[in-house]
């Protein structure tokens, strides 16, 4: 390693020290890996190391039916499978001209934004573990719980959801759930309240994240960063907003941007901020969408034997972790011809060794942490 | 004990050892009772209080199956731990591997020397007790660094160099707030300082003067780091250096560490008690004039309470707050605690120049001070504890 060794001026020899941050780090959440060369506790360079969870999720989607692919999108981020399963099921329907039925378009709203509540939580909780916090993590990860039993309700299952269908839902929501999802959202809503006094506002919190890793809002285009990274860094760009899709236009909701409250816009507190502050928008259109639900099927009539006209479709998403798009070709056949996934945490990754020149370990945790990777997002 | 191992000796027992080596082994023999009987299980029970009370705060079970409550949860991973192999890295240096733990652990362990637990229970009452404990408890920092170096792994090392600008920074603080309670005091002796103070708590050092209450919160905050607790545990913080110093150690000797921290929790919590709380001072009941054993237990009682408040609220602070970064921690060190320890000893011996007997009033209205913190901060914990919502139930099927 010849162009590590650099002398000081003051005739010192020194050598940087190469460590390897993964794939069984605890706080790189699965298996992600950094080649990280420090001096001292000073990171020089990080290389991201991706693939460690790749399993061929766009391949196997030219070797399945269209309506037997919509299981595997689950795992492309099983944190937030519902907008994997949206994404895909959009583009099908763009391709086979399907009018998605308006209940189903609902259900599918209310299942997106309470798995987007699921997965923020996630991501600020262990933000929080990351820093040295674990009560709000195991506060978080409680509330996810209940989600979970929500999700359990409305599709039988807790993390891997497959409850998207190609034109609509594959379960109508109950008047019973309704009301169980209303009840979890009256104590739900208060307790991000209790999670900012626990967390959000902790001197030694902000302390750690304000002017932390700023990402000016040139070089978050420029290293194509998304969703609640991009709205971080003060621009208010929304898919569900700017991009309109499903029943999104009929609801109303902010789009929180980072604000720079407690240092720099675009620091990691603002991208802990913005998340907190989208989980208290998903709740609100949660029950914008719970009271507007409409009566009716909630799916409409496909056939069995799916088969668009050929053609290509380029859709998107606002996952959780950003922009999701998906890139679907079909050949006229069963089976879809080319399937691509774009995902927010993979050009995430991207900027991480630009950022963390400079910062210190503890630090490099915490970029990794805001950027809210995840690596099943990451390697698909 | 010389009385009676010397009692031993002339009943006829040992005959034919040579007078030291029996006095030798009789101090082998009183270790050992003390560590078996008392900082065992102490420490041990303090692993499962801290699991048990951090579980209640995150709203989980903790652990609750061996034995009552959970209570005998550390004699089952002490066995485990046993049982387990004692793996050495082929790349450690394999001498100072094996022996770090016992270095951190004689550090942490020397310290019950001069912590009594009663006014006729302690060790040795030497005369220069605080320094004493200052100096072997700063011993740990040694085996700390022998660990992070000889694991021959980066993580290690990264944690054992953390480690030593830590403990060595914060040793300073640590050393002049116990500076300024030695000024009040007028001696080093454990004993001693204890016996200046009284029973009531406008007696305790803690009130004695604006600045010793100052101190004592520079003394808790700098025993917090040197103990490696959060929110100082860069050491080992787990989310950031795997395990810090202690990441390829496995079996008993991991544990050995674990056991010093927990233990060690109990020595800062004594030695607060010592310096500033008044120690095993009890009011005078007549009653009990003439019963001495009732007489000691209770001051061991009013000593261990006292001691272990303040464990509990190391551990209650661990479960709130997150870990400052190395940085931070030596900025905090370096630019607010050392100088503000300065101004407290300065200030305690200006205060003993005007007044050399104490200030009464001063030493009440300090207490009332107190009184009014506690009070606020007790609200203040009431209504985060009133507005904390339990959680919901619903159940998945309907």
């Amino acid at each position: 390693m010849s162009e590590a060794i650099h002398t000081e001026g003051n005739g010192f020899h020194t050598e940087y020290m190469t460590l390897n941050v993964g794939p069984q780090h605890p706080s790189t959440h699965g298996v992600l890996r950094f080649v990280v060369k420090t001096d001292g506790e000073v990171i020089r360079e990080a290389i991201p190391d991706v693939g460690y969870l790749h399993r061929s999720i766009e391949k196997i989607g030219e070797k399945v039916t269209w309506h037997g692919y919509v299981p595997y999108t689950d795992r492309a981020d099983y944190l937030a499978a519902m907008f994997a399963n949206q994404g895909f099921c959009m583009a099908a329907e763009k391709l086979g001209g399907i009018e998605v039925t308006r209940r189903g378009e609902f259900c599918r709203v209310i299942a997106c934004e309470l798995n987007r509540i699921a997965s923020h939580l996630i991501a600020v909780g262990t933000f929080g573990q990351d820093i040295g916090a674990v009560t709000p993590f195991l506060h978080a990860l409680r509330e996810r719980e209940t989600i979970n039993d929500l999700m359990e309700m409305i599709c039988g299952a807790r993390l891997t959801y497959n409850y998207l269908r190609i034109g609509g839902v594959g379960y109508d929501i109950t008047p019973e759930t309704c009301d169980r999802i209303t009840a979890f959202l009256d104590h739900f809503e208060p307790i991000t309240d209790e999670y900012d006094r626990l967390l959000s506002y902790n001197k030694i919190y902000v302390e750690r994240l304000a002017n932390v890793a700023v990402i000016t809002r040139e070089e978050a285009f420029q290293y194509n960063i998304v969703g609640p990274n991009l709205r971080a860094c003060g621009v208010k760009w929304d898919i569900r907003r700017d991009i309109p899709y499903s029943v999104y236009p009929e609801l109303e909701f902010e789009v929180p941007i980072g604000t720079g409250e407690r240092g720099t816009l675009g620091d990691c507190y603002d991208r802990y901020m913005v998340r907190v502050r989208e989980i208290r928008e998903s709740c609100k259109i949660t029950r914008q969408a719970l009271k507007m639900l409409p009566k009716g099927p909630a799916i409409a009539k496909v056939p069995r034997k799916f088969k668009p006209p050929a053609g290509e479709v380029y859709v998107r998403v606002e996952a959780p972790r950003g922009d999701m798009g998906y890139y679907v070709v079909s050949d006229g056949s069963e089976y879809p011809y080319r399937v691509r996934i774009r995902t927010g945490s993979f050009t995430a990754m991207g900027i991480i060794d630009k950022l963390s020149r400079g910062l210190m370990v503890a630090d490099l945790i915490a970029l990794i942490a805001s950027l809210d990777v995840d690596a099943p997002e990451i390697d698909r | 004990m010389r009385q009676f191992v010397d009692q031993l000796i002339q009943n006829g027992y040992f005959a034919g050892a040579p007078k030291e080596l029996v006095y030798a082994g009789a101090m082998i023999v009183a270790a050992l009772v003390v560590l078996s009987v008392f900082v065992a299980p102490l420490a041990g029970v303090t692993s499962w209080l801290e699991r048990r009370v951090w579980a209640r705060m995150q709203s989980r079970v903790g652990p609750n199956r061996v034995g009552p409550q959970g209570i005998l949860q550390w004699l089952a991973d002490g066995i485990k731990n046993l049982l387990k192999e004692d793996i050495i890295p082929a790349s450690a240096d394999k001498f100072l591997f094996s022996l770090a733990p016992y270095v951190v652990f004689v550090g942490f362990l020397s310290a019950f020397v001069v912590i009594p637990f009663g006014r006729e229970l302690i060790v040795a009452d030497l005369n220069i007790g605080i320094l004493y404990l200052l100096a072997v408890t700063s011993v740990v920092v040694v085996g700390i660094l022998m660990a992070g170096w000889s694991s021959n792994n980066k993580w290690s090392l990264l944690g054992g160099m953390r480690s030593a600008a830590q403990i060595v920074s914060y040793e300073i603080p640590a050393g002049l707030a116990v500076l300024t309670i030695v000024f009040v005091a007028g001696t080093l002796s454990t004993q001693g300082i204890i016996k200046g103070q009284g029973w009531a708590p406008w007696d305790w050092f803690l009130f004695y003067n604006p600045f010793t209450f100052v101190a004592f919160f520079l003394y808790f905050t700098a025993a917090l780091a040197e103990g490696n607790r959060t929110p100082f545990d860069i050491p080992e913080a787990e989310s950031e250096l795997v395990a810090g110093y202690v990441t390829e150690y496995s079996g008993m000797r991991f544990l050995f560490f674990f056991f010093a921290e927990w233990g060690n929790l109990y020595v800062i919590g004594a030695v607060a008690t010592i310096l500033f709380l008044g120690g095993w001072h009890i009011p005078a009941i007549p009653a009990l004039a003439d019963q001495p054993i009732l007489k000691g237990g209770l001051q061991f009682a009013v000593f261990f309470v006292k001691a272990y408040f303040w464990v509990f609220v190391a551990m209650w602070v661990r479960a709130t707050l997150p870990r400052v970064r190395v940085d931070q921690l030596m900025s905090l060190c370096w630019k607010y605690m050392v100088p503000l320890s300065f101004v407290c000893v300065v200030g305690t011996a200006a205060w003993m120049l005007i007044w050399p007997q104490g200030n009464r009033p001063v030493s009440m209205a300090m207490f009332l001070l107190g009184v009014v913190i506690l009070a606020m901060f007790s609200k203040r914990v009431g209504y985060q504890i009133r507005h904390a919502r339990p959680v919901l139930y619903l159940r998945p099927y309907i």
